[in-house]
């Protein structure tokens, strides 16, 4: 299963990393989407996916899954959740006071150097 | 009492100096100033009795333990003595200031400060024994002498010598710094006294030459040795009393200290004589020939402390020669090396001070436009006349006594037979016989074009007055010294000069009563330093009668040979260069940069891997793949590729919550509720959130990007991708260090008496994690809120720049 | 555009409070079982999105009178007090307390000051989520 795994969070950061490169800022918001959703079972493929039952305390149960690298994806979640917000915003604002979401013509130009 | 703590005084009364200066207009902030090194003066004398017994005296503050780094002040005789100068000159510089800058037109809040940090510096950089601290204060010196020259910011010229003095002294001192790291390597301490004490032991450490030559470095370019003095003309921009402070009588010493300090290390190397002499007498050759050269008063007196900067370094390199013999006349030249020192500190000093005054009364320093000033100033035209004299080392002043035991020195020299002195010994005495004749031209050359002859037809910026008593006081004081010392030589030998040459050469001295040197003015007609003085006044005076008839000579030197003018190129080639570089991969687009840092990563940790055969996969460790894993990845596989293929914006938001609702089974599969749970209200939250900013969003558009662009972005990708899957795996199957997981597991229900393993760990073991998550949390909706709630009015003009 | 969501307005009436008290539960719960401020504020933050999707902006802001941003805020004060409480008892930053009370009505019941640390989390999730969904909603 990790083998699987493996190469399907491969395949999430190939095509984030594709995203991001784009042009497009909409391209790029959508990217760091699926970049976190990569990064998330990343974690938790590192720690291992064995583990019989879920990490709460039951009777009789000695094999949970690993708790830690789901503790670390929960926080992970909520901050992916707003950096993806904030830089939602941001995209769309600098679309609107800039009239343009080519990445290009965002550069800036030689007199704010 | 800890007087460590008084090196700090200065800087400490700076911080009041602004608020005095602001708060109390009616008296002049220097009196105020002038309290501090008058009682560090007076302090610092107290230290004499110990330092003639040749004992000294410790205080310590501890500053970085674990790494040996501490503020050590240690207090012998030629920190003694470094310490009454800095003090003592400092307080008749205070007091000249007092009158020479115009209480309500000058921002004296600023000059203070600047001169005060400086002075806690300067003391610091003597007196350190640590020689981190000493780095520390050493590059505090430079940037005080920074801000000095900086000081009338308005002007270009003071801006470029600012730059220029900072650009090639800090350059020196991170050079030292590196030959102090060095030293610290072979001696294993970074204690002047421990290594001086094990620097036996390390002399023959392959690291020895270049920690010698580094240091020197750094010694060479605070004291304006060739070539770096280029740095002392421009400091002339400062204000007069900084440069008769800093740039005469003691920032430019420092480098004179280190040579000193470090002597008993150094002194066994062929390469530190033969630099510290050869240098030393060059800088005094070169910096005499082109005194005469200068027309602004200043810039003489820059070129005169240039040449007499070498003429002390030459006689240190030949007092270290003491290390290899046992000729009395070498112990000569170290004795002379600070004699000198205190000497040129005076009658340059009061020199500086006479150039300030005339700059004030008559409104130029150019010594074309000046003359005649004697019969209207007389009291400056007696204290220069003192002072040039001195200089150009005739009796009855101090700096005849020291110039005579410069060319006796120098004389000496031949007879030293190591390391090819034998051969080449003989330039010596022929080189500071040339220069000691320019001096004699400087020196009347600038008393005399400017107090005697007749007046210029044309008239001054300023009718020209003798200047206020009180400006006069301290060039007085200085004058009397220079004409004191030449009747009381021995004394201040006694005092002053022996125990900081038994400092300087504790190999040899253990008391400074043992330095057998008795300083007399008369040594009878058979001593042939006699018939070289004479040679000087004559060779000296035919050449400054006939002044003008061969002045033009110096015109032969195009201007674009010059050493300022290679500093000027080097700056020049360096900006445009870093720009030009700069430009070439900073182009401004964030694809370039992500480029870049993508590149950089998979390429790195790719070859980590394979280079340190780190990539291992252990296939047993490996869970079973279930039917629901597969089936969910497959949902993930072609919702990523809607994503990526979408070609409206609906398509690409709604594939993007398709993917995240297929990574919230992968939990459920994975035994993993908590995320599920949040990873299922989290992505439904996200769509809404996309879909409430739809209207404000752009439309999917490539812009036409190039297909190699694309290609390009395509390949980097894979490689990221690749990368993260083989280190996924990799790191799957090894695990260095035991998991702390199962700690948790053991103690969850009676350390945090809790049932829910990942909940507990949130709020519990790691709950800083998770304070500081929800800190982010709320600053990004804080952001948020300020992008579009708070945005400020500036519609109609879209660029934020402006 | 006013379209007639007769359907969904009054399912949302109903369904908000079940989510809502859902939320509650699952926050309580989190200790012993999958659950915890994260959650439960997320789902109470999905309760008031679904309330936003079947009335406007300006109606459920009538509704839940709310200062969401100053709720961010109380959140953010009251798990660092929780963390910092720690220090007046002489035992390191972060230490929480547990205990098993008799209390009415629950009977035995286990009391944590993790709990309100939580209740922490919940605040800051339900409150900077609701911030920027507001924003967002209201930008025109």
């Amino acid at each position: 299963m990790e083998l699987l795994m493996a190469i399907l969070i491969g395949v999430l950061f190939t095509a984030a990393v594709y995203l991001i490169l784009s042009r497009s800022l909409l391209k790029i918001v959508i990217g760091t989407g699926l970049l976190s959703h990569g990064a998330h079972l990343l974690i938790l493929t590192m720690g291992g996916l064995g583990g019989a039952s879920p990490p709460v305390l039951a009777e009789g149960v000695t094999d949970f899954a690993d708790p830690l690298p789901q503790a670390l994806i929960l926080t992970a979640i909520v901050i992916s959740f707003g950096v993806t917000a904030f830089i939602l915003v941001m995209a769309y604002r600098a679309y609107a006071v800039h009239k343009t979401d080519d990445m290009n013509q965002l550069k800036g130009n030689d007199e704010h150097d | 009492m800890e007087f460590v703590l008084l090196i700090f005084l200065p800087i400490v009364a700076a911080l009041f100096i602004p608020i005095l200066f602001k708060r109390i207009k009616g008296i002049h902030t220097g009196w105020f100033v002038l309290v501090i090194p008058v009682l560090l003066f007076i302090y610092y004398t107290t230290f004499i009795r110990t330092t003639m017994d040749g004992g000294h005296a410790i205080s310590e503050l501890q500053w970085i333990p674990s790494l040996g780094i501490s503020f050590v002040s240690y207090i012998d005789g030629l920190s003694m003595l470094f310490s009454l100068l800095i003090t003592g000159i400092g307080a008749l510089v205070v007091l000249y200031s007092i009158f020479y800058l115009d209480k309500n037109k000058e921002k004296l809040g600023n000059f203070y400060v600047y001169l005060l940090l400086f002075m806690s510096a300067m003391l610091g950089v003597v007196q350190s024994d640590n020689v981190i601290s000493l780095y520390l204060f050493w590059e505090l010196t430079s940037i005080s002498s920074f801000l000095l020259i900086g000081y009338w910011y308005t002007r270009d010229g003071s801006r470029f010598g600012a730059l220029k003095s900072m650009m090639i002294t800090v350059f020196g001192g991170l050079m030292m710094l590196g030959g102090f790291i060095l030293l610290g390597i072979m001696g294993g301490t970074f204690s002047i006294r421990e290594l001086i004490a094990e620097s036996s032991t390390f002399v023959g450490h392959e690291f020895f030459t270049l920690a010698l030559v580094l240091i020197l470095l750094g010694a060479f370019t605070k004291s304006a040795q060739f070539p770096f003095y280029i740095w002392l003309p421009d400091a002339m921009e400062a204000p007069t009393p900084v440069s008769a402070y800093l740039h005469s009588a003691t920032m430019v010493k420092a480098g004179l200290y280190l040579v000193a300090r470090f002597t008993p290390i150094f002194a066994v190397s062929e390469v530190w004589i033969w630099l510290v002499t050869g240098i030393g007498l060059l800088t005094l050759f070169w910096g005499s020939l082109f005194a005469v050269k200068q027309t602004d008063l200043k810039a003489i007196l820059a070129f005169s402390t240039v040449s007499q900067l070498g003429l002390i370094m030459s006689l240190l390199g030949a007092g270290a020669i003491t290390m290899h013999t046992n000729e009395a006349i070498f112990s000569f030249a170290m004795f002379a090396a600070i004699f000198h020192l205190i000497n040129h500190a005076t009658f340059k000093g009061s020199l500086f001070m006479i150039a300030g005054i005339v700059d004030h009364e008559t409104g130029t320093r150019d010594i074309r436009k000046l003359g005649g000033l004697m019969s209207i100033m007389p009291v400056s035209f007696t204290v220069a006349f003192i002072g040039s004299m001195s200089m150009a080392g005739l009796p009855p002043f101090n700096g005849f006594l020291s110039k005579e035991m410069f060319l006796q020195s120098m004389l000496a020299i031949r007879h030293f037979e190591l390391f090819n002195f034998a051969t080449w010994g003989v330039i010596f005495p022929v080189i500071a016989w040339i220069a000691s004749v320019f001096t004699f031209i400087y020196s009347f050359y600038f008393v005399f074009k400017t107090f005697a002859g007749k007046r210029k037809e044309k008239p001054l910026p300023h009718e020209p007055h003798e200047a206020p008593v009180g400006m006069l006081i301290s060039p007085v004081i200085l004058a009397t010294l220079v004409v004191g010392i030449f009747f009381i030589p021995n004394v201040v030998g006694k005092w002053l000069v022996k125990p900081a040459v038994m400092a300087i050469q504790p190999y040899q001295y253990s008391h400074p009563s043992e330095v057998a040197v008795h300083v007399s003015a008369w040594h009878g007609f058979a001593s042939p330093e006699l018939w070289m003085t004479v040679g000087i006044i004559i060779i000296g005076g035919l050449l400054y009668v006939s002044l003008s008839k061969w002045q033009k000579v110096y015109a032969i030197q195009p201007e674009y040979l010059s050493l300022n003018a290679f500093y000027d190129a080097t700056m020049t080639f360096s900006e445009k260069g870093m720009n030009r570089l700069s430009r070439f991969y900073m182009t401004g687009l964030i694809r370039t940069y992500l480029l870049y840092i993508f590149a950089f990563l998979s390429v790195t940790t790719i070859s980590v891997l394979f280079i340190q055969d780190a990539f291992v996969v252990d296939m047993d460790s490996f869970s079973k793949i279930s039917v629901y894993g597969v089936i969910n990845a497959i949902i993930l596989l072609l919702a990523v590729a809607f994503v990526l293929f979408s070609k409206t914006r609906l398509g690409a938001i709604i594939s993007l919550g398709a993917v995240g609702y297929s990574v919230a089974l992968f939990f459920v599969i994975f035994k993993a509720p908590d995320l599920a749970l949040t990873q299922l209200v989290i992505e439904t939250v996200s769509v809404a959130l996309f879909l409430l900013a739809f209207q404000h969003l752009p439309k999917l558009n490539d812009h036409g990007e190039k297909k190699s662009n694309k290609i390009v972005n395509g390949i980097i990708a894979l490689g990221v991708g690749v990368t993260v899957t083989l280190v996924a795996l990799s790191a799957h199957s090894q695990k260095l260090v035991a998991s702390i997981s199962q700690y948790y597991k053991d103690t969850v229900a009676t350390e945090a008496g809790g049932g829910n393993i990942v909940n507990v760990i949130l709020v519990d073991y790691r709950g800083f994690d998770t304070l500081f998550e929800i800190a982010v949390l709320s600053i990004a909706g804080i952001g948020v809120l300020g992008m579009i709630k708070l945005r400020l009015a500036r519609k109609g003009d879209p660029d934020e720049n402006k | 555009m006013k379209t007639n969501d007769v359907i969904l307005q009054t399912t949302t009436k109903v369904v908000f409070f079940i989510i809502f008290l859902f939320s509650i539960h699952i926050f309580f719960a989190g200790h012993y079982t999958p659950g915890g401020g994260f959650v439960g504020g997320l789902l109470t933050t999905g309760a008031i999105v679904l309330l936003l999707l079947a009335f406007d902006l300006k109606t459920v802001q009538k509704a839940l009178p709310f200062n969401f941003t100053i709720m961010t805020g109380i959140g953010l004060l009251l798990s660092l007090g929780t963390a910092s409480g720690a220090i007046f008892f002489d035992v390191p930053f972060f230490t929480h307390a547990f205990d098993d009370f008799t209390l009415p009505l629950f009977g035995v019941t286990s009391l944590h000051t993790a709990m309100i640390f939580d209740a922490g989390v919940f605040l800051v999730v339900v409150g900077s989520a609701i911030t920027i969904i507001q924003s967002i909603g209201g930008d025109s």
